[in-house]
């Protein structure tokens, strides 16, 4: 299904047009009304009318969060505040946090985007749609809401959390969607058929998104409650959820290239890489109104996809996000996604998706601790049993990191389940 | 003369152990035999409880990792030699032992048993005349 067939599927070259124009225009609203990239041009001997076509886009410079950070709260807005609807933050671990800003435009911009994305996982009319994210300064909640409602589903509002809450909604008010984060969709699931509601609920989609996950996380969660579970991608600083998303053929997610240009370069050397290799994401936002970004650096890395998809779009696909360059734990000299660790133990039927993964510093040597659940029906009560376990997890993590780990079995369901984002790495090393 | 074992994994975590021996203690269930496996980061607590059944309920509810296992529980003789006769004998029929321990009774002792095959084990204890405790005897000591 389509929301807006015409541009998704529109020729590469009548998309190349529209981003030149596009692009153009953001850089006249840059150099006019947002003194940060003011300077930058100026500096750099750049004029926007020069820039007159989207290939000349990797000779412009970056924005990084840090730029955020330096301009906050509202140093980086390019329409006075009587044109700002809505603003929204992410909460920052250290320090301030980041402050995106909508104009109505802007917000009618979202609305369109996540009304393709849903349309895109099949969602019309005819669903009832839980929205479990979090609702309020987090864009995830509010994002994916008006989509829902510009496609006509009948939304509830839950937010995240109170999972009780959650299954006796979706039991009355018989939820055919679900959205959240992946990490919460596992332990829905898993609640699901602890209270035995497989038969008694009419769930069928997933959308899940707001931070990385497996395919092998997406086959635990279709197979455990019966869904099919859609990725979507976004990010506040660019406009929230809706970025990008996954369609029927669940083969990458497809990025709203009209508002979106993405580019994937080397995180290091700033270079664009060619199609197909993985690299950094770096988007910019071609029709964004209060707070434009040029060539922003998401740190997330992935690949993207330029051939047409068996569903029809033309629009460029990105890869799973593999990990974000600052997820990324060397340890020993090894670049270690802890989205690696959870491939492993999904693929092990005893154990389950919940784990935290430690790293100390011993005598001058990292250590890495991974401590895992096992999955109730799997323990005995034979210690050779669970050692022998503890060997194979330990044998499949060396056979895909080149580390040995040492495994800590817990007892299942003791680890914490997280209702938004989770949090699984506990980096000790002092350096 | 199948008797019900209680098995639990229990992280070595400080008071778990108390935790679990509440749990039964509020339950008025008693504990008749107990042993602990010990593991560097875990470890597996075995004990023959009266009412096995309702014990695994309440600890199950209160989010234990419990299984009921079937073991062979064999009296011997309080006397030198007592434990040599019955090993023999179970070695003899090829069949090991995956783990056992003991309590002593009144003038007995008691040492719980578990094979890959209890309804075996059993089987040649009896052929042997060697004495066995009934489920009903032992939830009472
Ligand atoms: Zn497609």
């Amino acid at each position: 299904m389509f929301w807006n067939k015409e541009i998704e599927c529109s020729s590469r070259n009548e998309l190349h047009n529209l981003q030149s124009k596009r692009l153009h225009d953001m850089l006249l609203r840059m150099y006019n009304n947002v003194p940060f990239y003011r300077n930058k041009f100026t500096e750099l001997g750049i004029h926007p009318n020069d820039i007159t076509n989207v290939s000349q886009l990797s000779s412009l410079p970056f924005t990084y969060k840090q730029d955020l950070r330096d301009n906050y709260p509202f140093g980086l807005f390019a329409v006075p505040q009587h044109q700002v609807v809505r603003l929204h933050a992410s909460s920052g671990t250290t320090g301030k946090p980041t402050v995106v800003a909508y104009t109505q435009k802007d917000l009618e911009t979202w609305t369109e985007v996540m009304a393709r994305s849903l349309t895109m996982a099949g969602i019309s009319n005819s669903d009832i749609m839980q929205v479990a994210y979090g609702y309020g300064l987090f864009t995830g909640g509010l994002g994916v809401h008006y989509g829902a409602e510009k496609v006509g589903a009948s939304v509830i509002p839950i937010s995240g959390g109170n999972t009780k809450k959650q299954l006796q909604l979706m039991e009355d008010f018989g939820s055919t969607v679900i959205a959240c984060t992946p990490s919460y969709a596992a332990f829905l699931s898993e609640s699901i058929l602890a209270e035995k509601l497989l038969d008694k609920i009419k769930l069928k989609i997933g959308v899940f998104g707001a931070e990385p996950w497996t395919e092998e996380m997406r086959s635990f969660i279709q197979n455990s409650i019966g869904i099919k579970a859609y990725n979507i991608y976004g990010l506040s600083e660019i406009i929230g959820p809706g970025v990008s998303m996954e369609c029927e053929c669940q083969n990458g997610s497809h990025i709203f290239e009209d508002h979106f240009i993405p580019e994937i370069i080397n995180p290091d050397t700033g270079e664009v890489l060619p199609e197909g290799e993985l690299g950094e994401l770096v988007f910019t936002t071609i029709t964004k109104e209060a707070l434009p970004l040029l060539r922003y650096r998401t740190r997330d890395l992935t690949t993207l996809h330029y051939d047409t998809c068996a569903c029809g779009r033309t629009m460029v696909r990105m890869g799973r996000i593999i990990g974000r360059s600052d997820d990324m734990l060397i340890i020993r000299g090894v670049n270690v996604f802890p989205s690696q660790v959870e491939s492993v133990l999904i693929e092990l039927a005893e154990t389950t998706p919940h784990y935290t993964i430690i790293v100390n510093r011993e005598n001058n040597l990292d250590t890495l601790e991974i401590q895992v659940e096992v999955v109730e029906q799997y323990w005995t009560d034979e210690m050779k049993v669970l050692d022998g376990l503890k060997k194979k997890i330990q044998h499949a993590i060396a056979n895909l990191l080149g580390i040995n780990a040492s495994i800590k079995l817990v007892e299942p369901n003791s680890m914490q389940r997280f209702e938004g984002k989770a949090q699984r790495v506990i980096d000790n090393r002092k350096l | 003369m199948i008797v019900k074992q209680l098995s639990v994994f229990l992280e070595n975590k400080l008071g778990r152990l108390t935790e679990l021996t509440k749990v039964l203690a509020e339950h008025d269930i008693n504990i008749s035999a107990f042993s602990i496996a010990d593991g560097t980061d875990y470890g597996i607590i075995r004990c023959i409880v009266g009412r096995p059944e309702l014990a695994y309920t309440v600890l199950k509810e209160h989010k234990f990792s419990v299984t009921i296992t079937d073991v062979a529980c064999l009296i011997i003789p309080h006397k030198p030699g007592g434990l040599y006769h019955a090993l023999q004998i179970i070695s003899n029929n090829n069949i090991s032992i995956d783990y056992m321990y003991a309590f002593a009774a009144e003038h007995d002792a008691v040492v719980v048993i578990r094979t890959e095959s209890t309804q075996e084990l059993i089987q040649i204890l009896q052929d042997n005349k060697l004495e066995l405790l009934r489920s009903g005897d032992i939830y009472q000591i």
